[in-house]
């Protein structure tokens, strides 16, 4: 069980970024000047490292059953690292522009980047928590980063209150949890599961805690009060690390706990998951539908999506566990395009916010607009784009599950999603106005390119996410069984 | 498992703290700060029930896991504070009531 000679090494991803960011935090200080483009560049060369160290670090269990690597685990880590430095590239520039450039800010998202890695290889209760307020500690300063905007330091106070209490809710189930099961350890939690009736009905109450408290995290209904006012108040290049990094990894987190230390108690959490992505698809679809601020639409937008991603943990099969690592893959590519378009809309230095600002964008830019316009029309799942995959997947697995309710409920939302998605699209082909845009950056043209490459090509090879994402499901579900 | 009777109070008190917790949350009007007060007790709340199932199974692991609880909470006070000066600054006021600039 416990490899004592791969016990530093299976750490190494979160070793070399934590000593990486604490140097370059050092160097922050010290110099003179504030070198906030260098420190990103470096953060973004430490993140690409760390992408290739995690391959090199051994499978298996160390640090006495604190952190296990898995194919899972590095699936999810890859997809964290890709958030991170998609966001990264974006803020590059948009932060310069805002003013709100500093050192802290590349820092900062280090330090949420280890909290992820640590709770996405979490195998005992105690580093699963350490590694959620690693990254939300972190994720409170950064959505109030521009600390001379209300609007920021606002969307700071909310998440910050609400995140304070889901972690506080979640804690409290860990100690349920711990006090009838008897043990913090993940295997040890699944032998109490299949048990005494005792111990069972104890852990489910602590599971109900847990879930609220993971559920918050990933935006789903109806914990998701928090997400609109914080994608919408938050600068726009924090807005697009929240909708990246941060969702990888409490989903991967929520499909780890719901499917290793509580897998044998499937049935009895399959409805609150199955009720828990209902709603959060329908609060996704209605919510958006009035909504005049872009990032305010891609706050409900990502509620449904959430909804959608756990329609496949509540198939329970791994079908379902590859659908939603698909999903939660493609989203992450959609999501970094759809915020690279967002971050280049300002005029004359100000960002503007509103959907009918990219009136006659298609007139004025039509790579730009056409990049848009793939990324909505993959969110609203139009074929033969990334997003229909995505949703292929997880409402296959849904009905091969017998989930035939929660299956007609996905696509009936995903009608009206395709609604306000659709509109984006109208508004920049076929309204007057004159945009006015100022010029994007290089960081940000690479970033919406290559996302929307990406989403176009998916389908021609498809083959290197699905295999990556059912190896995962396998090993996610041999470890639970 | 057999745990023994004692434990059942330790497990009322920390769940009327979790309940204080989570009203003193919702219900106040007035300030922030006691709501950072209110997510203190459920910290605690929790806390009581790590130390408590601890004695109970004979097991340090729930008593190592209150440390790093206060180790975290302290670190979260230090963070939530630090919000509430820059909200503070930028509004002039840290009334529950005034923090209605988002809505819909």
């Amino acid at each position: 069980m416990i490899n004592e000679s791969g016990m530093f090494s299976l750490a190494l991803p979160i070793v070399a970024i934590a000593a990486s960011a604490l140097v370059m935090l050092l160097a922050g200080i010290l110099s003179k000047r504030d070198h906030a483009f260098a420190i990103t560049g470096a953060a973004i060369f430490v993140f690409a490292i760390v992408g290739r160290l995690v391959f090199v670090a051994p499978t298996g269990v160390g640090f006495h059953g604190m952190l296990i690597t898995n194919a899972f685990t590095r699936f999810a880590d890859i997809l964290v690292l890709l958030g991170a430095i998609g966001a990264l590239v974006l803020s590059a520039s948009f932060n310069q522009r805002v003013g709100i450039a500093r050192f802290e800010y590349p820092l900062l998202v280090m330090f949420a980047v280890i909290g992820m890695l640590v709770l996405i290889g979490a195998d005992n209760l105690l580093s699963l928590y350490v590694g959620f307020e690693i990254q939300s500690l972190s994720l409170y300063v950064l959505a109030a980063v521009a600390r001379d905007n209300l609007r920021s330091a606002e969307a700071g106070l909310k998440y910050f209150v609400l995140g304070a209490l889901s972690s506080g809710l979640l804690l409290y189930g860990i100690s349920l949890v711990y006090g009838f099961a008897g043990t913090l350890d993940f295997a040890g939690i699944a032998r109490a599961a299949s048990g005494a009736a005792g111990a069972r009905l104890g852990s489910m109450v602590g599971l109900v805690f847990v879930l609220v408290g993971l559920a918050f995290k990933v935006s789903a209904a109806p914990f998701h009060m928090w997400t609109p006012d914080v994608y919408e108040g938050s600068p726009t290049s924090v807005t697009s690390f929240f909708a990246t990094a941060p969702k990888v990894a409490t989903m991967a987190l929520l499909a780890r706990v719901l499917f290793v230390p509580f897998g044998p108690m499937l049935p009895h959490w399959q409805l609150l998951v199955e009720i828990i992505a209902a709603l959060s698809m329908i609060v996704g679809a209605i919510g958006a539908v009035r909504q005049t601020n872009i990032k305010r639409l891609l706050g409900y937008s990502a509620v449904g999506h959430m909804g959608y991603a756990l329609i496949g943990i509540a198939a329970g099969t791994a079908a379902g566990i590859r659908g939603t690592l698909i999903y939660i893959a493609i989203y992450v590519v959609m999501s970094l395009g759809t915020f690279g378009c967002v971050t280049a809309m300002s005029r004359k230095g100000k960002p503007v916010e509103r959907i009918e600002d990219l009136a006659g964008m298609a007139a004025e830019d039509p790579r730009y607009a056409l990049a848009l316009a793939i990324f909505m029309w993959s969110m609203a799942g139009i074929p033969p784009l990334a997003g229909f995959f995505g949703k292929l997947y997880v409402f296959l697995a849904a009905i091969h599950a017998g989930l035939d309710v929660l299956a007609v409920i996905a696509i009936a939302t995903s009608v009206i999603a395709a609604f306000y998605y659709l509109r984006v699209i109208k508004v920049m082909y076929f309204d007057r106005g004159a945009p006015g845009f100022d010029p994007r950056s290089i960081g940000m043209n690479v970033v919406i390119y290559a996302s929307a490459i990406g989403l176009v090509l998916f389908i021609f090879v498809p083959g290197s996410v699905t295999v990556a994402s059912a190896q995962a499901a396998h090993v996610l579900l041999g470890s639970g069984f | 498992m057999i745990l023994p009777a004692g434990l059942n109070a330790y497990l009322v008190v920390a769940a009327l703290l979790l309940v204080i917790g989570i009203f003193g949350i919702f219900l106040n009007r007035k300030n922030v700060i006691v709501i950072m007060m209110s997510i203190e007790l459920i910290l605690l709340a929790a806390n009581l029930n790590f130390v408590a199932f601890s004695g109970a199974l004979h097991d340090m692991a729930g008593q190592v896991f209150t440390m790093f609880v206060l180790a975290v909470a302290a670190a979260e006070a230090a963070v939530g504070l630090a919000i509430v000066v820059v909200y503070f600054r930028n509004r002039g006021s840290i009334e529950v009531e005034d923090v209605t600039l988002m809505k819909g």
